[in-house]
């Protein structure tokens, strides 16, 4: 039996895995042919998870042993072995660099890697192929978040609290937040409050907060931003602010008045759709609570306002006084698995581990030191993801691609174009476990462990670091990342071959190092703590004493003398920038960058459903999952459908200016009639990005997922050949 | 050859005026297309006259209603002098003669200039030198809300000449404040500009509630401090000061004397060019066909699109007008009204039209709703919140009317026939297909057949069917049906097999 966490999203629920004796008989899924145990899952009692796991953890184990599983590199399509599929690649990118420059070569990485990866990433791609192009699908999760958080506090960790802390809330505010669906144990936190949803649908989530005595608010999508500021503006004229926090603990009121002094409530409702009642009644009902919380999730980000959007709602949460205030807060619920630590440790373009900038002189010098090379030799700031995926196979772009933990042919927005793009490559490697999307498209295939078998550390959605545990041995012909990224580096001998050690907890030891004085601080925190099952948020600096020695010896949560015990909460002090003060940023509405018109009268969403993660590559190929949601669907209002003459259980056509996506009519009363929802986990003809739109956030490079004009129509699938 | 940028002159910096100079700036951050010199008459910085309705009624204060800081003219490199007003046009030479003395030379010429407040021939109102007499306030600009607040302190009387928008927000907002207010109304029914005679009576039902004072079809013949305000109906009001809100006119003069076209109005076409290709008009001031002034969203409108076309950002933009939505911003009362509001008498008669209506004065709810071809052509919501919001968006998009025309007229959908009350579903009543823990999608299907199966009690459903092992939230539920199958009779139907197996 091994302790871990489950694989998929930032909740990290607590499982343990155990392996059973096989019985006799043929054994289909094994890849060597030979009997292998059978590896099962239960949920474990973790302060996220309480002892519940949703049908995505329970099943996780089916995975291990799928039929399906790529237990040999494929080169071209054919299996190979690993020196060949190895040595291709490395000849190749030697090739590239010779003829093209190391900014020929670009990587992709991925919000589901551990801390360990993303670290051996980043730099695999700083100091092995000294380029600028790297990025990764965090882009597509939580850059708008981390921009405002950043801008806002002076430091962006999703929660600044552990989640128990919503325990004792009395009201907990979710904006564009869905956890019914993405991180369902989630909810068992929220019981005691009173719940606002903020959503354009009756999700899930809408449902069972108004069921239990909560309120629904229901904006037309892209229009959060006027929402939160005719609340900002009803804070003030009802006389909500806090004006003692104001003065003692923020700066910028008066500029972020300004604006919202424009936002009367009348001229907001207009905009989103929400009654200045219920604004009112929601601001009253934040400005009386003893413990209150506003979180925020991908519903309110992922758009081209996304930054600025975020900002709106910190900007409310401070004018409440909520923010560092033992009992109330805002947050952002992050998406993926390792979402957070995916986001500090170098694996996005302008970034160096421990969550440093890579243009600030002093985080080169500091990164530049602990990997002993010379900090005018790392690269600067590369392209974002959307960029980097556009520049592909462009003259100037990338001539190759390595891609670990993302499947973005199904992911990134606007897919026909970055499938595409992913074509016109003279290189693209793709490290997964199942033949994705992405990897039928690449000209190497690299078989990779997955969760159960593999050790390295994850960061939830609250900072803190969790052990993942191997429990059982990979498949044959299955090596892990880390181990890929080391025997890559050997091979294209650029660097010294140590300097890219294969062993989790030695690539974790030299990223504590690379990350300590950085705000996001991991020095003092080990594997021998976090076995000996210490809740360690960062930042955890090392101190005087020993942080190793912190472990076995002492009971669970006792770091002992002299040792940092992490920070499970931020900002009850002071706030991260310079001044201790939280900082209000002047945001103005400006609606999505494609508005509805006559050829393109509806505003799709996407968005997440239970039975399913990210895009699907995964679940898709879990039994259970895909009988649940066997394919895709689209929401639309029984009048929308019938207007377009379509039925609920038709196969429709959703269309906008970049492509159609296929998908079942699900007719549902409660969507707007002005809005259809699409889930974006499924590929192929079905791929709810061919519809959305790649206009980016200015300053986080968020493409615009969550509202683009798109049209609705029968499709009539053509007959079976 | 280095290019000269053009000179943009702009009379007026209210609300319109200010968005105009923003819009430019927008377009042209640096000043390499246009310079841009702005003057207002006013000695403030520009302020959201929206909002004085609000400072009226205590929720803002005069300074959190400025649109601007100090610093913003230079920041923005726009040429700001304030207390300054355009006082003649020399169309021939491009210039405009200020009150400073000075003159100032324009390629275009913007007129913002607003309106002003009409005052009533009312004996009385006005002083010897024209100026507003001794306990008497117009509403309309920042000085004006000041003015109000001395006269008018807690416990004082004020009567509101005029019962539109304007004068029954002041009305709220004073009896917010503790003042006596009377309103008094020349015309049978309140806001008759926008609404219908049964809406107006609901919303003087509701004012008279709130403690408004409400006197419709009364006009105001005299006023001093020493008697008060006599009425054409013979009364007297011993009222403290009088606060008229009895409608605006355009501030056109100038564009008049200058012989620019104006009718109740500067004249503009869709460019928002007046009848001199170099001066244009914004606004209250502008007469645009089709548009109602008065209210700021159309001249943010206007503003943008002229800033469109004076940057050559977009040289095809055009202003078609806009949808007029009124709202009134009063607190305890919630009022939207858009587009036509058909008479009692005429409606439905008429072909392709339908007209909804609920009347429920003794609950100050009220709520009328046109269509014509299933598009919604006005609508009035008063005590309605919800619907108000809906009907605006659907107003505003122009998109078909929803089927559910009830649902639109009420802001929800009326539950089910014989309709369950939410939640407490006796378990029989489920279908095998109703989904009872959506955490790991176990239907009541499902639990029946494992507890034909052995799981009869929750502790073992859960462990069969992982049912209540998500969030938790199902776990009263799936014992709820764990209890009902233990109580079941042999034979009874919960012990039947199910139907198309455990779904």
């Amino acid at each position: 039996m091994t302790a871990t966490h489950c694989p998929y999203c930032a909740l990290q629920c607590g499982m343990t895995v155990t392996e059973i004796r096989p019985s006799a008989g043929p054994h289909p899924g094994s890849a060597d042919g030979r009997p292998r145990e059978v590896a099962t899952v239960e949920p474990r009692d973790f302060p996220t998870n309480a002892g519940g796991l949703c049908q995505k953890g329970w099943t996780a184990a089916e995975l291990l042993d799928h039929p399906e599983r790529l237990t040999s590199p494929l080169l071209h399509g054919e299996p190979v072995g690993w020196p060949e599929a190895l040595g291709h690649i490395a000849r190749r990118l030697t090739a590239l660099r010779a003829a093209h420059g190391p900014d020929s070569v670009a990587v992709f990485g991925g919000g589901g890697l551990t801390n360990e990866k993303a670290y051996l990433l980043g730099k695999f791609a700083r100091v092995a192929l000294g380029t600028s192009q790297i990025d990764y699908n965090g882009r597509f999760c939580m850059s708008s978040a981390a921009a405002a958080g950043n801008r806002a506090f002076g430091v962006d960790r999703g929660l600044p609290f552990p989640v128990t802390d919503l325990d004792d809330a009395d009201v907990v505010v979710l904006a564009g937040a869905n956890v019914a669906e993405t991180m369902p144990p989630l909810l068992s936190h929220l019981r005691g409050a009173r719940q606002v949803v903020i959503d354009p649908r009756y999700s899930a989530t809408a449902r069972q907060a108004v069921e239990g005595g909560g309120l629904h608010l229901r904006p037309a999508p892209g229009t959060d931003l006027a929402l939160a500021l005719g609340m900002l503006h009803l804070a003030v004229v009802d006389g909500h602010l806090d004006a003692d926090y104001l003065a003692d603990r923020t700066t910028g009121f008066d500029a972020a008045w300004r604006v919202a002094a424009r936002w009367w409530p009348e001229r907001a409702e207009r905009v989103c759709g929400v009654s200045v009642a219920e604004m009112r009644e929601v601001v009253r009902l934040l400005a009386d609570a003893r413990s209150r919380y506003l979180l925020t999730a991908r519903g309110v980000e992922q758009h081209a306002q996304g930054v600025d959007t975020v900002s709106a709602w910190i900007n409310l949460t401070l004018a409440l006084g909520m923010p560092g205030r033992p009992g109330n807060g805002f947050g952002t619920i992050t998406g993926q698995g390792n979402g957070q630590g995916g986001r500090e440790h170098g694996q996005k373009a302008d970034q160096l581990p421990g969550y440093r900038r890579i243009d600030d002189p002093a985080a080169r010098e500091h990164v530049a030191a602990v990997w002993g090379v010379d900090p005018a030799s790392l690269p600067g700031v590369g392209r974002s993801a959307v960029e980097l995926l556009g520049a592909l196979g462009m003259p100037g772009g990338p001539k190759a691609l390595l891609v670990f933990g993302s499947n973005p042919v199904v992911s990134a927005p606007d897919a026909h174009r970055v499938r595409e793009r992913l074509e016109s490559l003279e290189l693209l490697v793709v490290a997964d476990f199942f033949r994705s999307e992405t990897a039928a498209l690449a000209d190497v295939v690299l078989p990779v462990t997955q969760w159960a078998e593999e050790e390295g550390t994850m960061t939830n959605l609250e900072g803190r670091v969790l052990r993942r545990r191997r429990a059982r041995r990979p498949p044959p012909g299955v090596r892990t990342d880390l181990q890929v990224i080391s025997e890559l580096a050997g091979l294209l001998d650029t660097a010294p071959a140590a300097a890219f050690p294969s062993d989790p907890e030695a690539v974790f030891t030299e990223l504590r190092a690379a990350s300590a004085g950085g705000p996001a601080d991991y020095s003092g925190i080990s594997y021998p703590r976090l076995d000996a099952g210490e809740a360690l948020h960062w930042p955890c600096p090392a101190t005087g004493g020993d942080p190793d020695a912190g472990g076995n010896s002492r009971p669970c949560g006792d770091p002992g003398p002299g040792v940092h015990p992490g920070t499970p909460r931020l900002f009850l002090d002071a706030f991260a920038h310079p001044d201790g003060r939280a900082r209000f940023f002047p945001v103005d509405h400006v609606g999505p960058a494609e508005p509805p018109d006559g050829e393109y009268p509806l505003r799709a969403t996407t968005g997440r459903v239970l039975a399913h993660y990210q895009s699907g590559a995964q679940t898709r190929r879990v039994a259970e999952l895909a009988e649940t949601v066997p394919e895709s669907y689209v929401e639309v209002h029984p009048d929308t459908a019938r207007r377009a003459g379509l039925v609920d259980g038709a196969p429709a056509r959703v269309v906008s200016r970049r492509g159609a996506a296929h998908a079942v009519v699900r007719c549902v009363p409660t969507m707007r009639t002005d809005t259809v929802f699409l889930p974006f986990h499924f590929g192929g003809e079905q791929t709810a990005n061919f519809v959305t739109n790649d206009a980016l956030d200015p300053i986080s490079r968020m493409p615009e997922f969550k509202a683009c004009a798109v049209r609705i129509e029968p499709f009539a699938a053509p007959p079976h050949t | 050859m280095t290019q000269v940028s053009r000179r943009i002159v702009v009379a007026g910096y209210g609300m319109v005026g200010a968005r105009f100079v923003e819009e430019l700036r927008r377009r042209d951050p640096d000043g390499r297309r246009v310079r841009v010199s702005v003057f207002g008459a006013e000695p403030h910085l520009a302020y959201n006259r929206v909002l004085l309705s609000t400072v009226l009624a205590g929720g803002l204060s005069q300074d959190a209603v400025r649109l601007h800081d100090r610093g913003w003219a230079a920041k923005h490199r726009v040429d700001l002098r304030t207390g300054v007003s355009v006082t003649s046009i020399d169309r021939a030479a491009r210039r405009v003669a200020l009150s400073d003395g000075t003159d100032e030379p324009f390629d275009e010429l913007v007129l913002a200039t607003g309106s002003c407040a009409w005052i009533p021939p009312t004996d009385g109102l006005l002083g010897e030198d024209g100026t507003l007499a001794e306990g008497v306030a117009a509403f309309r600009d920042i000085d004006d809300c000041a003015r109000i607040l001395r006269l008018a302190r807690p416990g004082s009387r004020v009567a509101v000449l005029g019962g539109g928008l304007l004068g029954l927000e002041a009305a709220r907002g004073l009896t917010g404040r503790g003042v006596r207010v009377s309103v008094l109304h020349p015309v049978g029914h309140l806001m008759e500009r926008q609404l219908d005679a049964g809406a107006g009576a609901v919303l003087a039902g509701t004012l008279t509630r709130l403690g408004v004072d409400v006197r419709l079809g009364v006009l105001a013949k005299r006023w001093s401090m020493a008697t008060g305000l006599e009425c054409d109906d013979g009364t007297t009001l011993a009222v403290d000061a009088v606060v008229v809100a009895a409608g605006v006119r355009p501030e056109d003069g100038l564009a008049a004397e200058a012989g620019i076209a104006c009718d109740r109005g500067v004249l503009v076409d869709d460019t928002l060019t007046t009848s001199d290709d170099r001066v244009h008009a914004v606004g209250d001031c502008a007469r645009h066909p089709g548009t109602v002034s008065g209210l700021v969203q159309p001249g943010w409108e206007q503003a943008a699109v002229l800033a469109d076309l004076l940057t050559g950002s977009d040289p095809a933009a055009r202003y078609r007008g806009t949808p007029v939505v009124t709202r009134l911003k009063a607190r305890d009362i919630d009022l939207a009204a858009v587009g036509e509001v058909l008479d009692h008498e005429c409606g439905s008669g008429i072909d392709g039209v339908e007209v909804l209506r609920l009347d429920d004065p003794s609950r100050g709810r009220y709520a009328k709703l046109v269509l014509r071809d299933d598009r919604l052509t006005g609508a009035i919501m008063i005590g309605s919140p919800d619907a108000a919001a809906n009907v605006i968006q659907l107003y505003d998009s122009g998109a078909p009317a929803p089927e559910d025309r009830l649902a639109l007229l009420l802001g929800r959908a009326l539950p089910p026939e014989s309709g369950v009350v939410g939640g407490s579903v006796s378990p029989a009543q489920l279908p095998a297909t109703a989904v009872i823990c959506r955490c790991n999608t176990v239907s009541k299907g499902k639990l029946v057949a494992a507890w034909r199966s052995g799981a009869t009690s929750p502790a073992a459903l859960a462990r069969a069917t992982r049912a209540g092992t998500g969030c938790g939230s199902c776990q009263q539920a799936v014992a709820g049906i764990c209890e009902w199958l233990n109580s079941a009779e042999p034979g009874s139907p919960a012990l039947r097999p199910i139907e198309g197996g455990a779904a």
